[in-house]
């Protein structure tokens, strides 16, 4: 079958960026290959490991379970924007190198999105919240420890950021 | 593995979604695509065009009322799960939701789709067929309402001809002095679940059972729905209702487990929702009467 191209315009990490692709390019792949954002990891692509999570409109969802045409007209934020305009890390971001959260690191783009949106809807989550926030994600260095005290941690540092952004405000 | 090629459709109506659905019989319907893109991208499915409907208007209505939900073919899982009206007038649908796949995975997946993947281990469909629930289909032909019951045909057979559209589906409200309970076991939490129960049972004013069901997933081709108002007698004996189980079921191996194990668990979930589910009659009643 020739496939026909079809033009996808979508807002990634606050861009607005376009690209021809078949219908079938999945979104993760439209991120890595077509707009060259290698940060967005990929697994299992059936939807297992949570590595390729993004965010879409604010929500955390599989990249790979996702065709790009689908996510035209949306907006995207893959691991490359979460951090501050001028490359300040996250709150979710020092914390998972403070607290080693990471190892081999292939897992963490998926574990900062999904913990970024976690935090934002939930700004003090209970050890049990925390479990279930990141327990579609996997990783096969940490033992995931560190990744749960990583997110505790986040939980405080965006806490502190918000206190020093009202001060600041007053 | 990347998916094998396809037409591709975003219609905007649910006209030109029927439409392009007539036109073509082997045509898939894509909602949250959290079942049917794991299948095309390991090509267990290979259909000649898909039509998105996740940009069809009207189709993300999550509608509460007292004699039940009504919910959307784009309402997804996540919206659903959060509402708290909802999870008033059908507890079931909170209870049974936390068990499907992952928040992330929620956040996209529709309710009405997990209906019509009609896999045997999944939550919704033994929900919808407990509670007596109907399914909405659409066709460039016209309209009908299928009941759950009909619905399940087989294990990923749902009651969907080449052109349907599953529109919505209904979940009745519980009835009064009713309780409800969902409990499933899986090998790890968010996993298709090896064995489920979902029940509700019923109190009169004198704390007497005057219904128990429950409705199994995991361990049929389809949900198995059970009458265990008998077996379990107007005093509740639980014990009693989940031996008269084990003789009922018959479910299979593979490799999470044994036939034997599965129907272990049928057992012990069955005990285990039964009484949770009396608990909440009992708590709805003691509410009901100001005490
Ligand atoms: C890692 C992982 C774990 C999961 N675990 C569970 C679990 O524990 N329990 C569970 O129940 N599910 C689980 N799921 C599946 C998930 O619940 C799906 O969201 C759901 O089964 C299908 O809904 P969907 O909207 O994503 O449908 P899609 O994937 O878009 O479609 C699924 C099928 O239904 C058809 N379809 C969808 N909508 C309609 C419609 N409106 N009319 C006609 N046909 C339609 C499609 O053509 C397709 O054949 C899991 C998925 C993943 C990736
Ligand atoms: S690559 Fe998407 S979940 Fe594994
Ligand atoms: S750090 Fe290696 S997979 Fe998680």
């Amino acid at each position: 079958m020739l496939e026909e191209p079809h033009d996808i315009a979508l807002t990634v990490n606050g861009v607005h960026r376009t690209a021809r692709a078949p219908a079938r390019r999945l979104l993760s792949d439209l991120l890595r290959h077509d707009l060259g954002l290698t940060g967005t990891h990929v697994g299992c692509e059936h939807g297992v490991c949570g590595c390729c999570t993004v965010l879409l409109d604010g929500d955390p969802v599989r990249s790979c379970l996702l065709f790009a045409v689908t996510a035209a007209g949306h907006e995207v934020t893959t691991v490359e924007g979460l951090a501050a305009p001028d490359g300040t890390p996250s709150p979710v971001q020092r914390a998972f190198r403070e607290c080693h959260g990471l190892q081999c690191g292939f897992c963490t783009p998926g574990f900062l999105c999904t913990v970024t949106a976690l935090l934002r809807e939930t700004p003090r989550p209970t050890e049990d919240q925390v479990l279930e926030g990141i327990s579609g994600n996997l990783c096969r260095c940490t033992g995931y420890q560190n990744i749960v005290k990583s997110v505790r941690r986040a939980a405080e540092l965006a806490a502190a950021d918000g206190a020093a952004t009202d001060e600041g405000t007053a | 593995m990347k998916p094998p090629p396809f037409r591709y459709h975003a219609p905007r109506t649910l006209e030109e979604a029927l439409d392009v659905l007539a036109a073509d019989p082997s045509a898939k319907v894509l909602a949250g695509g959290q079942s049917l893109v794991p299948l095309l991208n390991m090509r267990l499915a290979a259909p000649s065009a898909l039509v998105d409907i996740n940009r069809v208007a009207g189709l993300d209505v999550l509608r509460v009322r007292d004699d039940g939900v009504r919910v959307g073919a784009l309402a997804r899982h996540a919206r659903v799960e959060r509402s708290a009206e909802a999870g008033a007038v059908q507890p079931l649908l909170r209870l049974a939701l936390r068990h499907v796949a992952h928040p992330v995975i929620r956040n996209r997946g529709t309710v009405v789709g997990s209906l019509a993947h009609a896999d045997p281990a999944a939550e919704l469909p033994a929900v919808l067929a407990l509670v007596g629930g109907t399914v909405e289909v659409a066709s460039a032909a016209g309209r009908r309402t299928v009941r759950a019951d009909a619905f399940f045909r087989g294990p990923l057979e749902p009651a969907l001809e080449p052109g349907d559209l599953a529109v919505s589906a209904f979940f009745p409200a519980l009835p009064p002095r009713t309780g409800a309970a969902f409990a499933e076991t899986s090998r790890r939490h968010g996993d298709y679940a090896l064995a489920g129960a979902a029940a509700t049972v019923a109190l009169d004013r004198d704390l007497r059972v005057t219904s128990a069901r429950a409705a199994y997933l995991g361990v049929a081709a389809t949900p198995l729905v059970l009458d265990l108002t008998g077996a379990a007698g107007p005093a509740g004996d639980w014990a009693a209702a989940s031996a008269h189980v084990l003789e009922r079921v018959e479910p299979e191996a593979d490799i999470h487990a044994s036939a034997d194990y599965r129907r272990h668990l049928t057992g012990v979930l069955t005990a285990r929702v039964l009484r949770a589910a009396a608990a909440g009659a009992l708590r709805d009643l003691r509410k009901a009467e100001g005490c």
